[in-house]
Formats: structure tokens, sequence, C-alpha cells
């Protein structure tokens, strides 16, 4: 007796996990740059961080009595990107809060993998800022504390630009160094597990809107400011990793196009305003807020019945 | 690109639904005697078509709605007038259809839709283009390629037959680039012929779909609820012509094909000129035999085949290939969640969003799953290929497209 199953009767070498390792793999640049330059204490940071979000998975799947999934890689890769988005100086046990909130509270109450609306590691982040602001905001750069860019920019000084594309300046553990963050990007597009629509988007959208803002206000645009803006903060290291996560991004290309522009203008409006200095994970919280009808908008048309479109015919 | 020879071995068996529509319906009895090229069976209905014994002996067991077993003599006595060349200069439209029929020629690429049914459209002053797809997009498989290498003047032969139908048509030879070989040859040959083209297409699956090949062609999109033939277009596959060229021209009916045989557990991977009704053991000795135990086998391509469950089936005419596999990779893929990647959106030829019917097909939602466009799935398995989920989405659609049609649900 031989094997049936239905057609197609091969499948590709893509799985879960090798995605979800190579974004893993694709991080590992910026986490030595965090470990090398904040020093040893990153580390610890990531390492409880991932050990925080595995554990919170397996412990809720085995209490739940569904299948544990900690071998897809995704609850990993969650803890890292976590713990990558923390001020180096964060207490030991934030990351173990964070990475508990981001699985239990983002991730598996609403169904668990592919099923959360929101990014965990940026839900997560944006938790601990707003239950730990002082934590959280709180500095240090070359063994001293010391403002983010981002504070000393909205006071009206202007950092190093070298220092800030090199990334040895205040920040979070994985989003201060450009190059690191650029050849993580670039292994992901190369493997094709990102596409470049919504990064480019992104990017793009946040750039016109700074320099339209910049025209309007001053009448002219101060384009040293905008690279500056660029290299701050975790605008990079956001559109590559973060706005691209699949679960929370929309599917079609066109979709892409309209959640990228989504967030980069909601990163300026976020920048400038008085308040908040840094709005990348608020940005890109809010734009997987309105994913769903992104998509409705954006369904592709038939093949053949291009002539037939209606607009917004599926809400 | 050798085609080698499978003998037919002593048994021969006949399935009565070789072909889309109504099963065919048996004009011989058991212990008949018969010859090579004698009709056993013939077209019931409007969609149906004739079935033609591949050898001459006598016929042992006959099941209507089934098959017509038949054990050969060796003898290869051929029926009155097989062989006899004809000329298509005199010959009206009508009687083309007439040979084509009675040879029970069908589409061969795969759907198996009686071609005299096919080419019998409303109105043949208005097919414009005809598109002889020679694309052959599955991998593994190479039935046509060898075909348009060995068999290319009767492929164009069977184009000038299609030509007289369509007279206000011009033909085109769509070919994928991966066969350059084939290409070329027609070339060659076309130089001279005004109204007939070669168009090399880069290779794509599922470019040999009907409707992607007119898209590859003609740069015209036409959608599932419209015929091609309305719009001017005439698919036929190289394989259908070749067929329809010795049906009319040759009186030879449709009782051969070409067969690849390959796969990991075969021995030394070919194709094989073999005679419907050939039991597939036949084919695989003719192969070299099995390296080692065999754990699935594919008839067709493995994206859109069907798989078989034991070594028990003949060759139809639309049998284009047994993939032999010694580990079936898919039962070892386990399924996880969707984690929208949207692989399966930009997979998908038709543009539909196979994460979202598959979320509809598997909560029964069939409003919301034709809604969304989930009829017009070609189930060319693309989908599926690429998802890193391993989800069987394919397999999803194809249930929920079957309930849908059987509770008569709006195919739109």
């Amino acid at each position: 007796m031989l094997n049936v199953s239905a057609a197609p009767h091969i499948r590709n070498g893509t799985y879960t996990r090798e995605l979800m390792l190579d974004v893993c793999i694709a991080l590992i640049p910026s986490t030595c740059f965090g470990i090398y330059y904040f020093g040893i204490r990153a580390l610890f940071i990531i390492a409880i961080s991932i050990i925080s979000c595995v554990l919170s998975e397996y412990i809720y799947e085995k209490i739940m009595g569904r299948e544990v999934t900690v071998d897809d890689m995704s609850a990993f890769l969650t803890g890292l990107l976590l713990a990558l988005n923390l001020p180096v100086h964060v207490p030991l046990w934030l990351p173990a809060v964070g990475g508990v909130f981001a699985i239990i509270i983002v991730k598996q109450l609403f169904g668990g993998i592919g099923h959360n609306f929101m990014n965990p590691a940026l839900a997560a982040r944006c938790f601990l800022l707003i239950s730990y602001s002082r934590e959280m905001t709180t500095f240090f750069a070359d063994g001293e504390s010391g403002a983010t860019p981002l504070v000393l920019m909205k006071a009206g000084e202007r950092p190093d630009i070298f220092k800030m594309f090199m990334g040895t300046t205040a920040g979070c553990i994985g989003e201060t160094c450009v190059p690191m963050i650029l050849m993580g990007a670039l292994y992901l597009v190369i493997r094709k597990v990102i596409s470049v629509i919504i990064p480019l988007s992104c990017i793009g959208s946040f750039v016109l809107f700074m320099s339209v803002y910049d025209f309007v206000s001053y009448g002219t645009v101060d384009t040293g400011y905008i690279v500056l803006q660029l290299c701050a903060g975790g605008l990079l290291f956001g559109a590559f990793f973060m706005a691209t996560d699949y679960v929370t991004s929309p599917v079609t290309a066109a979709g892409k196009v309209v959640y990228g522009i989504s967030i980069g203008t909601l990163i300026g409006i976020f920048r400038l305003s008085k308040g908040l200095p840094e709005g990348v994970s608020y940005a890109i919280i809010c734009s997987n807020m309105i994913v769903p009808l992104i998509e409705k908008c954006t369904m592709p048309v038939p093949f053949g019945e291009e002539k037939k479109r209606i607009w917004l015919r599926n809400i | 690109m050798d085609i080698k020879k499978c003998a037919p071995g002593k048994e021969l068996c006949y399935s009565l639904s070789q072909h889309i529509g109504k099963c065919a319906e048996p004009v011989v009895r058991t212990g008949e005697k018969i010859c090579m090229g004698q009709k056993i069976a013939r077209a019931d209905g409007k969609i149906s078509a004739n079935i033609l014994s591949s050898v001459s002996g006598e016929v042992t067991d006959v099941k209507a709605g089934s098959h017509i077993a038949v054990k050969n003599d060796g003898m290869y006595t051929p029926v009155k007038g097989y062989g006899q060349k004809r000329s298509i200069i005199r010959m009206s439209e009508k009687e083309i259809i007439k040979h084509i029929y009675d040879a029970g020629v069908v589409g061969m690429g795969g759907a198996g839709f009686p071609t005299h049914v096919k080419l019998a459209c409303k109105n043949n002053d208005n097919i414009r283009l005809l598109i002889i797809n020679g694309a052959e997009c599955e991998p593994y498989i190479s039935p046509d390629f060898a075909l348009m290498v060995s068999e290319s003047s009767k492929i164009l032969s069977g184009i000038l037959v299609l030509l007289r139908l369509y007279k206000n048509a011009s033909a085109v030879i769509a070919i994928e680039d991966n066969k350059r070989e084939a290409a070329d040859i027609f070339l060659k040959k076309v130089k001279h012929i005004k109204n007939i083209k070669v168009k090399l297409l880069n290779s794509r699956y599922p470019q040999g779909a009907e409707r992607q090949i007119i898209y590859s062609v003609a740069g015209e999109k036409i959608g599932m609820d419209i015929l091609p033939a309305d719009r001017g277009y005439m698919v036929c596959n190289v394989s259908t012509v070749k067929a329809i060229n010795d049906a009319v021209c040759e009186s030879i009916p449709l009782t051969e094909r070409i067969v690849t045989v390959t796969g990991d557990a075969v021995r030394s991977p070919c194709n094989l000129k073999v005679k419907t009704g050939t039991g597939f053991t036949e084919l695989i000795l003719a192969a070299g035999g099995f390296k080692g135990e065999c754990k699935k086998i594919i008839t067709g391509g493995p994206m859109m085949g069907k798989a078989v469950y034991n070594m028990d089936s003949f060759v139809t005419k639309t049998t284009s290939a047994l993939i032999c596999f010694l580990n079936d990779e898919v039962s070892a893929c386990r399924t996880t969640p969707c984690i929208r990647c949207g692989r399966c959106v930009s997979a998908c030829p038709n543009r539909l969003m196979p994460l979202i019917m598959a979320e509809y097909a598997l909560n029964n939602d069939y409003e919301a799953y034709v809604r969304i466009g989930g009829m017009k799935c070609m189930e060319c398995g693309k989908c599926t290929y690429v998802c890193p989920a391993k989800r069987s989405l394919t397999q999803m659609f194809t249930a929920a497209k079957k309930s849908i049609k059987g509770r008569g649900g709006n195919s739109a």
C-alpha cells in the first residue's frame, strides 16, 4: 500500500522556524555591538528577556494543555527584540516582567503565534515605558548617565553625526548602531525574509513628512537635521525589524505601502510633538491596530477582474 | 530527450472515465475479439469521449461505468483503415471535428476535456489567436518537451489542421525558456510560415494554465467567469495537437502517449512511449525498476497530480507522468499556525488571498469563502508549496469548493 495525499505533493524548504531563526541571525550584529558598547550587563538583560519569554510561553502552553511551540523560535525572537529595545541600566527584573507581558498578555491570550494583533516585543516595551517610565528613560553612554540624542535634539542641541551613525551614544541596547542594523537588514532582504516595501515606505514617508514640516515652518529643509533624526532612536531598527513582523503587518504589497506610510508619518508626528522624544514604538503599535482595516481596503483584485474593481467593497 | 518504448504487457485495462464528463459506454462484450484502434466504448452524452483499444486481442472483462479489460495477443492487428493518410485540403470543418471525435481525442495537458467539444465553439471565425501550449510548467515532468523535440512535424501539421478550423486565427507556439531546444526546432520550421510564430516564455509555474498562458502570450487577462473562446482565444496543448494530427491526417486514434517516469525511487528515469491501458508495473519495469521501497506514486505533475494507492492502475489518455518517491515528504510536514507572512498572497496566480480563504474554509463559512473569491482558485497548489507553516491550503480549497458546488451554491 502506497501513501496517498491530495496535491500538491511537494513543499519548499522554508519553515516558520527557519524564518524566525533568520531574523535572529540578522540581529546578531546589533546584539554584539550592544554587548560590546554597553558592557556585559547588556548580555544579562538579553539573556533574562529571552529566558523570560521562552519560559512564559512554555509554562502557559503546558498549563493550558496546548501544544508547546517554543521550538518555533518565535518566543526567543520576541525576547531578543524586547531586550534590544531596553536601556542597559534597567533593573534586571524589568526584562523579566516585560517578557511575561509580551508572551502571555499580548501573544498567548489572543491565541498564540499568528493571532496577536500587536507586536509582542513592542507592546511590552510600551507597557514598560508607561509603567516604569523612570527606569526606562534613564540612559547611560560611555559609562556616565546622559540624555539620548533625541532628547538633546529636542533641547536644541546638535549631536555629533559620526557618533550617532556609529552608535556610540546613549540609547537602547540594539538600536544605536546604524551599520549593524543595516547589515542585518541586508541579510533579511537577501534571504527574502522581509520585503523592502515596509521599511522603505516607512523611512521615505518619515523623510518626506519632516521635510514638508521643515519647509512649511522655516521655509528651508534642514537635511542634516533629518539625517540625524534618521540615525537617532529606534527608527531604523523599528523599520527593519519591528514593522516587518509578519503577524502584525499587512500581507498585500499595497497594504504594506499604506502601513509603512502610516508608521513613518506617525513617527514624524510623535517626534515633533512636545511630550515624547521617541515615538517609533507607539507609531508601530498604532499602525498595528489599523492593519485589519488596511488589509480590507487593499484586497487584491482577482486575475482578470480589474475592471470590476469597486473601492472599499469589502468593508 | 530520448523516448524509450514501453511494451504494453499482456493485460491491459481501459478506464471508461479518461476524460472530464460522463463515462464512456462500452460497445464490446466479454470474450469479443478486438483489433488495435477499434472503438471499445462510445461517448455518452454531450461531454464525453470515445475510448479505443491500443492493442488487438480479447476482451476479458467489461464493467459499465468502470473499465474494460483486454488480453493482448501481441499481434497488434490494426482495425480497417488504421494509419490511412488523409488530406485536409478538401475536408470540411464538420469532418475534421468528426475525425477528432471518432479518435477519442481529449485535452492531454491534464484536464482531459473532450477536444471535439472544445474546438466546436460558438463561432469559429471569432477565434483570433490559437495558442499551442508547450509551457509544461510543472516540475519533474517532460512528456511535452520530449514530444516537441521528436515529433515537431506532426505537431506542425496538427496546427495546420486547427488553422483550417479557425480561418481568422494565427497560431503561437508558446514554450518556456527551459525548453529552448524545442523552441529552436520550431523556430527553424515556422520561418516560412506566415501565421505561425514561436514565443519563448520565461519559466514560471503555473504558466501552462489556460488563462495564464493567454496572459503571457497576448497580455490579456481573462477572468474565471469568461470563456477564453468568447474573447477569441483557443489554447491547445502540444500533445493534443499531435493527437489531432494523428486523428485527422493519419487515421490513428488516441491510443498512445508519452509518459515521464521519474522520481528518486526510479532507477533510470526516462520518457516512455506508452499505449493507453498499460499497467503501471510495465512502466516501472521499462524505467529500470525501483531502487528501494517506493513510498508514494503520483500520476501527473507533483503540483496537481494525483497520488495512487497501489500499482494496479493503468495509463489513461491524460497520464503525463509517474513520479515515484522513496520518502513521502508531505506526510513528514508538521502543520503550524499561519504567521501571516503573505507568501501565499504573492504566490497566487489568480491574485486571491489564500490565508483568509483558508480561515473561512476551515470554519465552513462558505458564504464568506465565495465572497472573497474562493471559487476562482484553480488549485494550482502554489500557495501550499510556499507556505512556511506547511498548511494544506489547496486541500482546504478543493474541499470547500466541492461542498459549495454540491450545495448548488453561488459559483461566481
